[in-house]
Order: C-alpha cells, then structure tokens, then sequence
C-alpha cells in the first residue's frame, strides 16, 4: 500500500456540450450532460455508474480518464488532481485506464495485437518492461486469456471477445490501478460476455484494480458491482451497495429502471 | 394443391412431412413453412453455406423467436423470408408461405408478397426510415401507390400512427424522422410494417437499440398488435430476456443451423440442447442474484469454417461430458453431424444427446461441471437456493 490511497473521487462534476457561439445569433442552446455529480471509487472497490442513453454516464467515464475537460467541479485520485489528460502526471495517467464498448473500433486495425500493447509502452517508457518486450506481451495475453501467437493477428482476424481481451491487455501493460469500463461487455455476445466479466472480476482480485463500470445492463451491474449509483439527466439519483439498491430502492426511478428490466422467468419456481 | 418441399434427400423434410402435409391446405396449416432452408453467399474461395438446412413454420396469430449470437443466421433467414438476400445469394429447399414456395415464385410475385402479405421491421428504423420524408408519408407508401385519395391518406397516416401508440397521431405525421426519439421511430417502423396489412411480420431486433424503459413499451405494441391484429410475428433477436416475454415458439439458431426448436416457454425452462442451456444461464437475472455464469470457451462459430460434425462441439460441455478417457470432445459429435429430430412432444433438437439433458433432471450439474474458465462457476439454478 502507498501512502494513504483513498482511489478516486468526484466532486459536484458538471459538463455542458455545445452552445458555442455562432457568427449570427445565438446557436443551439448547451445541453447540461452532467450536472453535479458526486462519486467515490475506494481502491479495490468496483462501483458501477447505470442509466438510459443521454443520462451522462459515459461522460463521467469519459471525464474520469480526462478525455471530456468539466465546466466545473474536482476530480482526483489519491489526493492528486485530474485535470485534461495532457496535464497529467504520467504516473496519474498510467494510474486510469480505460476499456471502450466496441473492442474492433477502439484497436488500430493496422496495428497488430503485439504492436497494439507495445505502443502503450512507448507512451509510458516508465511502465515498460526491463527485459522482452515480446516475452512481456506474450505474458499479458495469456494473463487475458489469449494464446501467444495472437500477438501476431491484427484485430480483423479476431473475434470481438478477443479484440476486448486486447483492450484490457493493453490496459493491464500499464500496471493501472484503475479500470473504467465504459459498456465493455454490452457489444459482445451472450456467450462471450460471460468470460469477459470473469476475467474482469480475476484481474481486479488479483493486482487489486478498482473498477468504474458504465453499463445499462441491470444484470451484469449485480453480478460484478460493490456499489452502484444510479444516473438519470446528469445527476445521480441514488448510491447503494448493490444488494441493498435491489432489494430496496429508494428513488422512484430506481424502481421505475428495476420494473421495466426484464428477465427470463426460467428459474425453477 | 402444392408437390411438397422439393427433393431435398434430407431426412429432416421426411421425419415431419406426414401430418403437415395433410392440414396444408386446411386453415390451421402453418403460415409459413421454411423447410431444409440453404442459403449460399460467393466468397473468394467458393460459395459458403451461411444457412444450413433450417427448418421451422411459424402458425397465424404466433410470435417465433429466431435467436442466435453473432454469425448465427438469424437475419439471413428473416432477410431469404422477405426475398431480400445479398446480390449473389443461392437458395435452395422450400419457403412455403400458405401453400406456395416462394423460393420459385418470380420477382413479381415476391414484390407482391413483400409489404402486403410479408412486412419487415429492420434493426435500424433511423437508417431504414427516409431522412427527407415526413414519417406520415413513408407510412401511406402503399395506400398511395394502390391509388388512394390525399384526403384519405392523410386519414390513413394518422390512423397508422395511432395504432403504434405515438400520441397526437395526426399532427406527428408531419414530422420527420429526425424529429422522432428511438422509440418513436420503431413504433412509426411497425406502423410502416402494418400499412400494407399482412399476415406475417418479421422484425429484426426491434428493441436492441432501445433503454429498457422503451423496449418494454415496445415489446407490450407488439404483443397488443398481435391480439388485435391476429398478426404472425417472426421475431429475430438476441436477447433471450426480450424473447422470453414475447415470443411463444423459438428457433435456436448456431453458425447457419438450427440447434432446437419448439415452445418457447418449455424451452427456455429445459433446454434440450446445450447450446441453449448455455445461453440461458450466460444471462444474468437482474431480480435475483446470481453469480457470472460458467463461461463457454472461445466465440461462437463462422459459417465459413464451421466446425465438423455438430458445430457447437469445440465449444459444448455436454460432448467433454460424454467424452470417453478425457478426449477433448465425444467422437460422435465431432465427426457426425446431428438430424434435427423431435426427441418429445414438440420439442425439437439437433444434439446427438439430447435424451441425456431430456432424461436428467440434474443435467444442470453435468453441464456444470465443466467450467472452463479459472474456476467452475456454479449455476444460475443453484446460485438461487439460499
């Protein structure tokens, strides 16, 4: 343990999108995508952030990882501050990583898999491996589930389970200690999604990795999430440690979210 | 009278034949009949079977689920149905819709039959609606084309749009797509669908796009335009959740074939294939707690190289199960590709062992025990009793 991790935390954040002014006239009015938001992820804690499309979740996500600079509010982890992703500390930088919903267009296609995990290491020299980089790459993929020789495909010769264990292989190069996942599993299929949460759950058991987990999926947020905090127009409507948020919610929307969700009614009666 | 489905030499066309055979003419006969149903696509190195001897019917009045994972053919089947195959497409064996094979009906024909006997739903209503258009328009396309007045379709548009459930129906059909939130565009979709008043529609993952909030909503439309309409409904989809409350008959798909077949309710309940059973218990309840389900190895299979044998077996626990001396997969199911055979009542499955998942009622467990990944995972079923 470091000094006195206290993970990240997220304080009265606000983000508005466009309502940039136009030569004539005033243009299309902001629109407020995050709108105070409090939220705090503990190391080794997985908290997961759910709601409809446009409820901001995403650009908190997006936020947390620097790529959406806030109107206002603070982000920092360990004490440290988050400003844009530029004016990071490279330590703090390597600290966040982030795995996108669509495994295929979040790889460069040119690039091979190995070639794909090793560019991280040239963005972060510091985070790179003393001995071989290609014995290193090797490792990771097999710590992700993935044979060697996949170092050598490029993402259109893999499968979309494969391609999302490369994202998190990439992520896992820089010995992070925080993963945001932003509907990591949501493109993938029901088959595949099952493996991706375990390896998930694994990594984060293993190297300790907290997790801040976007998804609309009631289901999947259940079964891997300690925390859950519910987003509906950029605010946060209710936090819960998951349990509790299912057996009884206390905003009227959590429970409008809950009865609309449907399941399969197969379970044994 | 009809000359049957064509000689296929298959056997499955023969093992059902019999009784369908003597209530086709009869109104209770199925609607649409897709018998030993092959699907070729050109690829470089030679056509690839995408669909492979798929078999089903879908009866007046019912919703069938088309499920499957990615490669699976479910909307190639959907899209052979509606005769809207890629350019290059080869079909063969028999598409029966109420006693004709559509498979040799001419281009004329299939214009007729799409739109006003057969509709579809597509997947993206904001890609499928015209952009220029307002959606009253796009909604009357066929009132119009059958000459009906300006007064009447404008009578028409709004009729069409209230029925979908959009509010202020007459005044929204002056939109245009645009102007439409998600859910009001697959409503105006399926009042598109509806205008040319057929007796099937087939929606391709009309709720995939959707906030759970909306998908409900969409899916009880559908259900009420079902009981109202006593429309058939061929519903293609991924989403197990979404066809366990929709759907009364459902048609496991699995790189190009059909696994299982039969009611959706018994089916989900005791699945009698494994492919199935996995992907019940792969979906995580959210009413309940459970714990991530005992993953399949690797990715569901390509029709372009589909595996030998039966095409799950790479990836079936049940063959390692079945497996002698600790062999990666049970010799049958590796070289021998299984019939789809109704192995009870009704109950449809192309797994050489499906009398085993049938007769145990702990199959759960003999799946189960062959986690794959770092540790087995117990069962949704198990993980339920306190």
């Amino acid at each position: 343990m470091t000094e006195h991790p206290t993970g990240l935390s997220i304080r009265d954040l606000r983000v508005t999108f466009g309502g940039g002014r136009r030569l004539l006239g005033a243009g299309a009015p902001p629109v407020t995508a995050v709108a105070g938001v409090d939220l705090d992820v503990a190391p080794d804690e997985t908290v997961a952030v759910v709601g409809e499309s446009g409820s901001g979740k995403t650009t908190v996500a997006r936020c947390v990882v620097g790529l959406v600079r806030p109107d206002s509010g603070t982000l920092s982890y360990d004490g440290t501050p988050l400003g844009p992703v530029r004016g990071r500390p490279a330590e703090i930088q390597r600290a966040i990583q982030m795995v996108f919903q669509d495994p295929r267009s979040s790889l460069n296609p040119r690039m091979t898999a190995g070639a794909i995990i090793r560019e991280a290491w040239q963005a972060h020299p510091a985070a790179a491996p003393a001995g071989d980089q290609h014995a290193a790459v090797r490792d990771l993929l097999e710590e992700v589930g993935l044979d060697g020789g996949v170092a050598r495909r490029r993402p259109a010769e893999l499968s979309g389970g494969q391609c999302q264990r490369i994202s998190i292989a990439r992520a896992l190069a820089l010995r992070p200690r925080l993963l945001v996942c932003d509907e990591a599993v949501s493109a993938l299929d029901v088959s595949v999604q099952a493996q991706i949460l375990r390896l998930l759950v694994d990594l984060t058991r293993e190297h300790g990795l907290s997790l801040l987990f976007i998804s609309h999926d009631l289901g999947v947020v259940r079964q891997i999430a300690d925390r859950i905090a519910v987003m509906r127009s950029g605010e946060i409507v209710e936090t819960a440690a998951t349990e509790d948020l299912y057996r009884s919610p206390q905003h009227p929307y959590t429970r409008m979210l809950l009865d609309a969700a449907l399941d399969l009614e197969v379970a044994e009666t | 009278m009809r000359t049957g489905p064509g000689d296929t030499g298959a056997d499955v066309a023969s093992q059902r034949s019999g009784a369908d055979v003597a209530n086709e003419r009869s109104g209770d006969g199925p609607l649409l009949d897709v018998r030993d149903l092959d699907v070729f696509l050109p690829a470089p190195s030679g056509p690839v079977r995408i669909i492979d001897r798929v078999s089903f019917t879908v009866d007046a009045g019912r919703t069938t689920g088309l499920i499957g994972e990615s490669g699976s053919g479910k909307t190639m089947t959907a899209m052979a149905v509606i005769g809207l195959l890629p350019q290059g497409a080869v079909t063969r064996g028999g598409l029966w819709w109420r006693g004709e094979n559509l498979l040799t009906a001419g281009p004329r024909r299939r214009r007729r039959v799409r739109g006003r006997e057969i509709a579809m739903i597509f997947q993206d209503p904001l890609a499928s609606l015209n952009p220029s258009q307002t959606v009253g328009r796009q909604v009357t396309e066929i009132p119009r084309r059958d000459g009906m007045s300006r007064r009447e379709l404008t009578a028409t548009a709004a009729e069409l749009l209230g029925r979908v459930g959009i509010p202020e129906p007459a005044r929204r059909a002056s939109n245009y797509p645009h102007q439409f939130s998600g859910g009001m565009r697959q409503r105006a979709m399926t009042a598109l669908a509806l205008a040319g008043k057929p007796r099937l529609i087939l929606a391709d993952e009309p709720t995939t796009a959707l906030d759970v909030t909306v998908q409900a909503r969409i899916l009880d439309m559908l259900r009420n335009l079902r009981e109202q309409e006593n429309t058939a409904m061929v519903l293609v989809s991924h989403d197990l959740r979404v066809m366990a409350h929709v759907a009364d008959d459902l048609v496991v798909m699995y790189a190009g074939r059909v696994c299982e077949r039969g009611p959706a309710r018994d089916l989900l309940r005791r699945p009698l294939h494994p492919y199935t059973k996995a992907l019940v218990e792969s979906v995580p309840a959210v009413h309940t707690k459970t714990a991530i389900a005992a993953p399949l190895p690797g990715s569901p299979a390509n029709p372009a190289q589909r595996p030998s044998g039966c095409a799950f077996h790479p990836r079936c626990p049940l063959t390692r199960v079945m497996a002698d001396d600790g062999a990666a997969a049970h010799e049958r199911c590796r070289t021998e590709e299984p019939e789809v055979l109704e192995v009870a009542p009704g109950r449809w499955s192309g797994c050489h062992f499906a009398g085993v998942l049938h007769d145990e009622r702990s199959s759960t467990r003999v799946a189960g025990r062959n986690g794959t990944g770092p540790d087995t995972a117990t069962t949704t079923e198990e993980e339920e009793r306190p």
